[in-house]
């Protein structure tokens, strides 16, 4: 019930900010991040560690947030998907899933960049099979998955305007990165 | 990897180009708000009590101890609900709660309001329910056995039966009598789910007697429909918006129970309330592929041209009507837009079962009677010792004709998808041995439905485009399921007015703000909301380039519109000066399919559509002599697109729509043992991950559609039908026998190679297929003998 029960006092820090929190011990990291930090860019698709949508790097590993305890996170560092772009600069990750379809409806999309940050913070230059290892934990239900790995691929190749098709393309990407800018 | 046959018509702007979808920005930053990721103030939290029994009379609902718990705000029964509702008239059979019995494990019950889930959550657990449990009716034999006890609905019948359909197109016995050869089998396709990575979630606000609802809803408007009827409002006090959907698939077309309850909630407390299912209840709230029983009997002649074909289906409907009726006459309704078939029976039957409700699921009834006509085709050329695929063009329908049942088919990519996917895969060369098989397989998918879910007259998809100083914006009800709607409609505006599609801003699936789109579901959007949105914005466009033609003293012909510049004006120069020429500058454009594209017998609603996709499938796998595995190792898709109008977005549905294919095919069933769903997670419920999805080889064929969007057709559906028996083939190619029953678990190879090995049939599927009360036979006469209408 509300309010039942003792609360627990988080230290943490989430895209750089600190933060302390007096949460409910048993609520999960999932609900810490989207509830009270309103932080609703992280996904929830079981809530029982099975598809990889709340996937936050801890300390710079990929986490489920929604296995996760407030005291599992008590000194931390947090990185959520509002935290994966250099203030408006996106990400090499989200420029190459924007221009090369690695999304559709986009609700696995901020676990997914984020598990493929930590998979290039150790390996920077991963095979197609070693892609699909380090996300397989990650379910997507649009793509078919191939234009997720192209695009951790020209990620990692730095090579996200070459992978672009053609002109327009590589200038609709300009808009992009402005539309990231300027949200609607 | 990705081909695309050489576009017919040149264009210059921006359709045709793979550009990002445009709302990618928000998407990959997190920004992009889903339905439950809306936060408003002072909002409380609901959750729905679910009956446990598949089938009982609820004989009391005691809330007393529910209502007095702290945190606790309301509380609703089927009493404050009693309006039924369904998305087809012809079964409006739901209730949001139900107060006098309960029809599956899962049916909604009672509804609470509280300050926090968990309050919710407990103050369900402490609402005293009542039960008399009764039979349950668990499988297809169960339905069509006389009732133990009460049938799950008084209104249908004979017993349990839904819906029967009994139609004859041509003389069926005749051709039958001429045939060289005559081939029967039965098939069976398991039922399985949608399994969109977002939780369905609903949130409801209402002030002085109005109220809006956020959904995660492909169907704002049928939502909007039902919303009014069950609440007593006027449509004009109730406003649907379609929130950002995180994957529909037809999992969230019709309207639900937890965004009913909210609605009334909301209009009980006065406060914004918020219901948000968990995975489990998603399985249980379900609507997806039927399970279907199927019999086929064709008869052909010694070249396998096929003379009359006999097809009976019996689905397993799930407690509720959904979209039955219409689930059920699809799987009769487009196998003549594939094969020409100069006379054809269908016998069809949806029955009641105490599961979760069946609905539309990607290829709504079309998947399962296309697995079974391919493999069946294959079994027949097997035994006249033709190639599959001579002996299917031998059949193919030509472009520009019309079927046995009446449809009207326009382009038709078929002989060059073949040929495109063929070359590509190498079929034709490829050696055999065993263990290692290919398999190939086609077919079509309707660009949106001819008719609408309910008899109205309005237009199928309605836009609004305006321009002025805060730039363009079109207004449409079609909503962007992650298919790309949105960017699908900027880029039509963007190419009749000269600009990028991130120049246009969207207004889209909100029936408080939007003219009527119908929704997300039959593959419509594109052909049918692209032709409004292209209309509107011509308009548009023809008054800036009047005012400018005006201005310069040109005629119209000689003003350019391109790259944001209207003749020698820049566009917003443009847009002032026919803001001073015209007034206020909003033009609007409506698409309604042409009339005479179906037939005019009872049941021709289903099937007719402006214009039917082409998809041609060959799949290479191992298959396991020992274990019965199945490893796939790459997919070729060619499909008719009409023309694609993003690349990008194009090959990504084709790419999604053949993981979703493999996973019927392989791995996904929605089960039940004793009215519980076997597999309420996304752990047990198997589907593809990136491990297992295969190398896909997409083959783009542009056939220009005359009526499609720039000859654009569907592709959101279409390519996952051909996956399906395109791997049964490729497992028989493999170990020589064939599994009649999807999906294809190693258990049923292995089973099927015990067979052969014992001698008997080397299959494995069911034995037959049952005695169903099918009604008499309605005689339609053939196009051909009636004087086409084309």
């Amino acid at each position: 019930m509300s309010g039942a029960g003792e609360k627990q006092v988080v230290r943490l820090t989430v895209n750089g900010e600190d933060h302390e929190l007096l949460v409910r011990p048993h609520a999960t990291v999932l609900e810490l991040l989207r509830e009270d930090l309103r932080l609703t860019g992280t996904k929830h698709g079981c809530e029982l560690g099975e598809c990889g949508a709340c996937t936050v790097l801890v300390d710079g590993q990929a986490q489920l947030s929604c296995l996760l305890l407030p005291g599992q996170v008590d000194g931390a560092c947090l990185t959520t998907i509002e935290g994966l772009a250099d203030g408006p600069v996106l990400h090499p990750l989200q420029r190459a899933f924007a221009a090369l379809g690695g999304l559709q409806c986009g609700y696995c999309t901020p676990g997914m960049l984020l598990a493929a940050k930590a998979l290039l913070d150790t390996n920077p230059t991963p095979s197609r099979q070693q892609i699909k290892e380090a996300l397989a934990g990650n379910l997507c239900r649009c793509t078919g998955y191939a234009a997720i790995v192209d695009a951790v691929e020209a990620a990692a190749l730095g090579a996200v305007e070459a992978a672009a098709q053609d002109a327009v393309e590589a200038a609709a990407l300009g808009a992009v990165e402005a539309a990231a800018r300027t949200p609607r | 990897m990705t081909a695309v046959d050489t576009p017919v018509v040149p264009w210059t702007g921006v359709v045709g180009r793979p550009l990002p979808r445009v709302e990618a920005a928000a998407k990959v930053t997190g920004a992009i708000a889903y339905a439950d990721d809306l936060q408003l103030p002072g909002m409380l939290f609901c959750k729905l009590l679910r009956s446990p029994h598949p089938h009982a009379r609820v004989v009391s609902v005691d809330t007393t101890a529910a209502r007095a718990m702290r945190g606790v705000v309301a509380v609703l029964t089927g009493h404050d609900l009693p309006t039924k509702y369904g998305i087809m008239p012809t079964c409006e059979d739901e209730q949001a709660l139900e107060h006098e019995k309960v029809r599956f494990v899962g049916d909604p019950v009672a509804a609470v309001a509280a300050v926090d889930e968990e309050t919710a959550l407990a103050a369900c657990r402490a609402i005293q329910v009542e039960y008399q449990p009764l039979a349950a009716v668990e499988s297809i034999e169960d339905a069509l056995a006389p009732p133990d006890g009460e049938p799950l609905h008084d209104y249908a019948g004979p017993g349990n039966v839904h819906r029967l359909a009994a139609l004859e197109f041509g003389d069926v016995e005749a051709g039958f009598a001429r045939a060289d050869h005559v081939r029967e089998d039965v098939f069976f396709f398991e039922g399985n789910t949608h399994l969109p990575m977002e939780q369905h979630s609903a949130t409801a606000q209402a002030s002085d007697g109005q109220v809006t609802l956020w959904s995660s809803t492909q169907n704002p408007h049928y939502v909007h429909r039902a919303l009014a009827k069950v609440l007593g409002l006027p449509m004009g006090s109730v406003r649907v918006v379609a929130a950002p959907l995180g994957g529909g698939f037809g999992g969230k077309c019709d309207p639900f129970s937890h965004e009913i309850a909210v609605c009334k909630l909301a209009l009980v407390t006065g406060r914004p309330v918020k219901c948000t299912l968990t995975r489990e209840e998603v399985f249980y709230t379900h609507r997806g592929r039927h399970p279907t029983l199927m019999w086929v009997r064709t008869g052909v002649d010694r070249e396998g041209h096929i003379l009359a074909m006999h097809f009976r289906s019996v689905l397993d409907g799930g407690a509720y009507g959904s979209y039955g009726p219409a689930s059920m006459l699809y799987t009769g309704a487009l196998q003549p837009t594939t094969y020409r078939i100069p006379a054809y029976r269908f016998e069809g039957a949806r029955v009641f079962t105490s599961k979760a409700p069946c609905g539309p699921k990607r290829g709504h009834g079309t998947p399962q009677p296309r697995f079974a006509l391919e493999v069946h085709l294959d079994k027949i050329a097997e035994e006249l010792g033709i190639d599959p695929v001579t002996l299917r063009r031998r059949n193919y329908v030509e472009p520009f004709t019309r079927t046995v049942n009446w449809l009207r088919v326009t382009s038709c990519g078929l002989q060059q998808i073949t040929d495109r996917v063929l070359d590509a895969s190498g079929y034709a060369r490829r050696r055999r041995r065993l263990g290692h098989g290919m398999g190939f397989a086609v077919s079509s998918y309707m660009c949106g439905a001819g008719l609408s879910i309910y008899w109205n007259t309005l237009p199928h998809s309605q836009c609004v485009v305006t321009a002025g100083r805060g730039g363009v914006t079109v207004f449409c009800g079609a909503t962007d399921i992650g298919q790309g709607s949105d960017s699908m409609l900027a880029t039509v505006a963007a190419e009749e007015l000269g600009l990028q599609p991130g120049a246009i801003r969207l207004v889209t699936g909100d029936t408080g703000l939007t003219p009527v789109d119908l929704g997300s579901y039959s593959s419509r959007v594109t052909f049918m909301a692209g032709n409004a949105a292209r209309e509107a914005a011509a308009k548009l466009r023809q008054l800036l380039v009047e005012a400018v033609a005006e201005a310069e003293g040109r005629s119209p012909e000689q003003v350019q519109v391109r790259d944001a510049r209207i003749g020698s004006l820049g566009f917003e120069e443009a847009v002032a000066l026919a803001e001073e020429r015209f007034g206020t500058l909003a033009t609007h454009g409506s698409y309604t399919p042409p009339a005479g594209i179906g037939g005019r017998y009872k049941g021709a609603g289903v099937g007719p559509s402006p214009a039917y996709s082409y998809s041609a499938a060959v799949v290479e796998l191992d298959a396991d002599p020992v274990t019965g595995e199945i490893d796939v190792h790459k997919v070729w898709l060619a499909h008719d697109i009409g023309r694609a109008i993003n690349e990008l977005a194009v090959r990504g549905q084709v790419e999604g729509g053949v993981c979703m294919g493999l996973g019927e095919a392989l791995m996904e069933a929605q089960a039940y043992r004793h009215g519980l769903v076997k597999q309420p997670s996304m752990l047990d419920y198997k589907s593809l991950t990136f491990l297992e999805m295969p190398d896909v080889e997409t083959i783009l064929v542009e056939t220009v559609d005359p009526e499609g969007p720039y000859g654009a057709k569907e592709v959101g559906q279409g390519p996952l039908l051909p996956v399906i028996p395109a791997v049964v083939s490729a497992v028989h190619d493999a170990l020589g026998v064939w599994v009649d029953e999807v999906p294809v678990t190693p258990d049923k190879v292995l089973r099927a190679l015990e067979a052969r090995a014992r001698g008997r049939d080397a299959r494995y599927g069911p034995k037959s297929f049952p005695v169903v009360p099918y009604p008499p036979l309605v005689k339609v006469a053939p196009p051909d003998a009636a004087a086409p209408t084309l």
